[in-house]
């Protein structure tokens, strides 16, 4: 039971100070009004950064074995997938059509107005 | 229109009047046969049935790795299976809107809908902890020496079905959670502005994509369907193995190929959808991927088939059942490939063509590799043969009327028949030509319940009366056979087994007997 | 009858049963979660207006969230690294503390759920609030689930401390791992649905 007699948990003092920091960024960021893909990705950057902290070192992937990083990574193809080819769907239409709005905005508001 | 022979009489009045079904009791069977045969069915019986008890057996482990959460699993599938079955008691019966429950028909049907999604939801989560079961179990509880490239082919192809099990399925239950909000809290993840259903506007706030449905559900259903076939390949493998009596053909390609098929089975999913108007690029894509998938199932089959050449083959009933497998088989795969391109897949799109095509690849082949495996483990499981004669006559009679009772789905769908229809679209002029083929069809059908009831006698006749077995019933090499007592008592084994060498080394030039069990320590004839 | 490597790791791929077993079920969430953004993906992209979380939601409440679920994975692992250094008081009172945090996150989200009814914002009201009931619901799920664990880990279970303490410490470091994913689902919601 003694094998990590002296565990190190400054570590996770650290990440703690780095994950709020990073919160507290990405608040201050949105407050500037971004145009919306830059603010997409700056939040989605600090996202992730923040992610792969609390996974490397509250998850201890930073030293996991491989098995686990296999099943990570075929996890992480098939999100990848999931995630875009959906999207694909949306703007590979045959010509002359499309699957946005199927309504004008007018009658779209006749339709709201409804319930 | 004619009421059904013998069993319309016994059909309520409300669902079928005069023995003619109605359209809405025609489409509860509909949609609840596919969920009931692929849910209900052939997962639980191949993975979690013989899955759950061979698997363990031929890695020489004591058990599953987490019992408890084995009995979870089967519990939380025998409460999804009542939600599902109790639905058909519901003012409107059971589900109604097919077994893909496409949008926004699912969204507006009867309540027997949002009871197929709790059913889903369960036997979803029943699937999730019995493939993450199958995986620890796979890695962790191996026997000393049995690396990987020793595993039986049926191991090697659960574990392939689990990981399918394991990440295919949530994508379905988060479209199930969403279809539940649409249809209980009012939602409109599903529901495009402006819906009109029945003459009138539905009062969604809308902004959904019908389409999102679609591509969540066919995520998990494509690799659904390898979950279907790839246990069904590793009944057959170890069969074949054990009764052509020499080493399967091409271990390695088969174990590679069903890793690949298992990756790509996760980017064919829109292959279903190319009539929801997708674009070149989008078609083009999926065409290209469903091409590619098709390689490795072929490579498979090829190996099995190569299998055989200059076997000394015995026929017994299981092996009858296995060799059956692969031209039905091969009949399902290659008219597949019509359906996974565009242009002749508009033509043959939700006409019996495709019901053909998936019951050739499920009925015949899964089906029967389920019966190949029931007739091959029945004696580990109760230390007793079944019966070779009532086995052959199942056998023969299956074969036959399986393939009368489908065949013609090919010939109907090519004329353009609609699936789904109660009548079977009689009143179109194409389906008048082609309709004269449900009368054999369906005799058929009766002639092949018929012969189930053979195999039904004979296995609980063979419970107690059936001739007694050793416990190397069919002169395995396998640990199951080779290692375990039958029935093999609570932890499998008398003591742990050790592995020495491959998975079928059949007929060893040299060797006393032909067959080398794997649990046999090296001599020095091996050197 | 004993299964192997319930406690121990198994050499050859270095793990124990549980600590596999944990990985690929939060592989599966991963999944779950992942068609559920794939979900909020299409919608946004497909959707003529989308309003943005900010003037909808309130964001001093989920940075509050966020800084108790930070909180609440800190306590957690700490939890775990007490035990491995043998102090199980320590590691009980951190357990006691993760899951006041939990309590604390689901209090907050109440008083965020009841004031949106309040203003008659419900799943119906439009696809955004859809969507964000549906995520931040499931979540709220998830955090539920692992309250119910870690009561069960410093209350009866605790007992397994005397009997078999590295099975013990491994159920805390299973339920951490659990915990710390549905900390890092929050750190993905929290941009999506609040700040974009």
């Amino acid at each position: 039971m003694t094998e990590h007699g002296s565990h190190d948990v400054g570590i996770y003092y650290k990440v703690f100070g780095a994950l709020l920091v990073f919160t507290v960024i990405t608040v201050a960021v949105n407050r500037v009004h971004l145009a919306i893909p830059l603010a997409v990705t700056v939040a989605l950057i600090i996202a992730v950064t923040k992610g792969s902290l609390v996974a490397s070192f509250f998850m201890h992937l930073i030293s996991e074995s491989n098995q686990i990083y296999r099943v990570l990574v075929l996890t992480a193809i098939f999100f990848f997938f999931l995630m875009f080819l959906p999207l694909l769907g949306l703007f590979s239409t045959p010509a002359g059509t499309e699957h946005r709005s199927p309504l004008t905005p007018a009658t779209h508001a006749t339709a709201e107005g409804h319930h | 229109m004619q009421p059904i022979p013998i069993i319309g009489a016994y059909l309520s009045a409300a669902n079928a009047p005069g023995g003619v079904m109605l359209p809405e009791f025609y489409n509860q069977l509909g949609a609840m046969h596919g969920t009931i045969m692929v849910f209900m069915g052939v997962v639980p019986l191949a993975v979690g049935g013989f899955g759950n008890f061979v698997m363990p057996l031929q890695i020489g482990a004591p058990d599953m790795a987490f019992p408890r959460i084995n009995m979870a699993s089967y519990w939380a599938y025998f409460v999804g299976g009542v939600v599902m079955l109790a639905s058909f008691f519901l003012p409107g019966g059971a589900a109604n809107s097919g077994w893909t429950s496409y949008v926004p028909l699912a969204v507006t049907a009867t309540v027997g809908q949002t009871w197929w999604l709790l059913g889903m939801v369960l036997l979803i989560t029943s699937s999730l902890l019995g493939s993450l079961n199958f995986i620890v179990t796979i890695f962790q509880l191996r026997a000393p020496g049995l690396t990987f490239m020793r595993l039986p082919i049926f191991v090697w192809l659960q574990l392939v079905t689990a990981y399918l099990l394991l990440l295919a399925f949530p994508p379905l239950e988060a479209a199930a959670v969403l279809q539940l909000m649409d249809r209980v809290a009012g939602t409109s993840f599903f529901l495009p502005s402006g819906l009109v259903v029945s003459g009138q506007i539905l009062g969604n706030s809308g902004g959904g994509n019908p389409l999102l449905w679609q591509h969540l559900f066919w995520f998990l259903a494509h690799p659904e369907v390898y979950v279907l076939i790839l246990p069904a390949m590793g009944i057959v493998a170890e069969v074949l193995a054990n009764n052509i009596r020499k080493p399967l053909w091409g271990y390695k390609p088969v174990v590679y190929s069903a890793i690949f098929l298992g990756f790509m089975s996760f980017v064919v999913w829109a292959h279903h959808m190319f009539l929801t108007g997708m674009g070149t690029t989008m078609s083009a894509f999926f065409q290209t991927t469903t091409m590619i998938i098709s390689i490795p199932s072929v490579v498979i089959l090829t190996s099995l088939f190569l299998s055989l050449w200059g076997a000394s083959i015995r026929f017994t009933t299981p092996m009858l059942f296995a060799l059956a497998f692969l031209p039905m088989f091969g009949i399902g795969g290659l008219t597949g490939l019509p359906l996974g391109l565009a242009p002749t897949d508009i033509h043959l799109h939700d006409t019996y063509y495709v019901i053909g095509h998936f019951h050739y690849v499920v009925a015949p082949g899964t089906l029967f590799a389920l019966f190949a495996g029931i007739y091959y483990w029945f004696p580990k499981a109760t230390g007793r043969y079944m019966n070779e004669l009532l086995g052959k006559i199942h056998f023969w009679g299956s074969f036959v009327c399986i393939n009368i009772v489908f065949f013609p789905m090919f010939i109907q769908g090519l004329a353009g028949m609609n699936r789904r229809l109660y009548d079977g679209g009689i009143q179109y002029a194409h389906a008048q030509t082609a309709a004269k083929w449900n009368m054999p069809m369906g005799h058929a059908a009766f002639a092949l319940w018929a012969f189930q009831l053979f195999f039904i006698f004979n296995f609980f006749w063979s419970i107690k009366k059936g001739r007694r077995s050793p416990s190397n019933a069919w002169d395995a090499t396998t640990l199951e056979w080779a290692a375990a007592p039958s029935p093999p008592p609570h932890g499998n084994f008398p003591e742990p087994p050790v592995v020495y060498r491959e998975a079928y080394e059949y007929s060893v030039p040299g060797h006393p007997r032909d067959f080398t069990p794997q649990n046999e320590p090296e001599t020095k004839r091996d050197k | 009858m004993d299964i192997p490597y319930t406690v121990t790791a198994r050499p050859d791929t270095g793990l124990y049963n549980g600590k596999l077993g944990i990985w690929l079920f939060l592989a599966s969430e991963v999944m779950l979660f992942g068609a559920l953004f794939s979900s909020y993906l299409l919608l946004r992209v497909g959707a003529e207006v989308w309003p943005r979380g900010e003037t909808i939601l309130n964001i001093p409440m989920a940075f509050l969230n966020t800084v108790i679920l930070i909180s609440s994975s800190v306590t957690m692992v700490l939890a775990w690294a007490s035990l491995k250094m043998n102090q199980f008081q320590k590691a009980r009172w951190c357990l006691i503390g993760t899951f006041l945090l939990a309590s604390g996150f689901l209090v907050v989200k109440f008083f965020e759920y009841s004031e949106k009814f309040a203003h008659g914002l419900a799943p119906k009201t439009n696809t955004f609030l859809a969507i964000y009931f549906t995520l931040t619901g499931l979540h709220g799920l998830h955090v539920v689930g692992g309250m119910v664990v870690m009561a069960f880990l410093f209350g009866p279970g605790a007992k397994m401390w005397r009997v078999a303490p590295e099975r013990y410490t491994n159920r805390v470091e299973i339920t951490g791992l659990y915990w710390h994913f549905v900390d890092l689902v929050w750190i993905f919601l929290f941009p999506v649905l609040y700040l974009l």
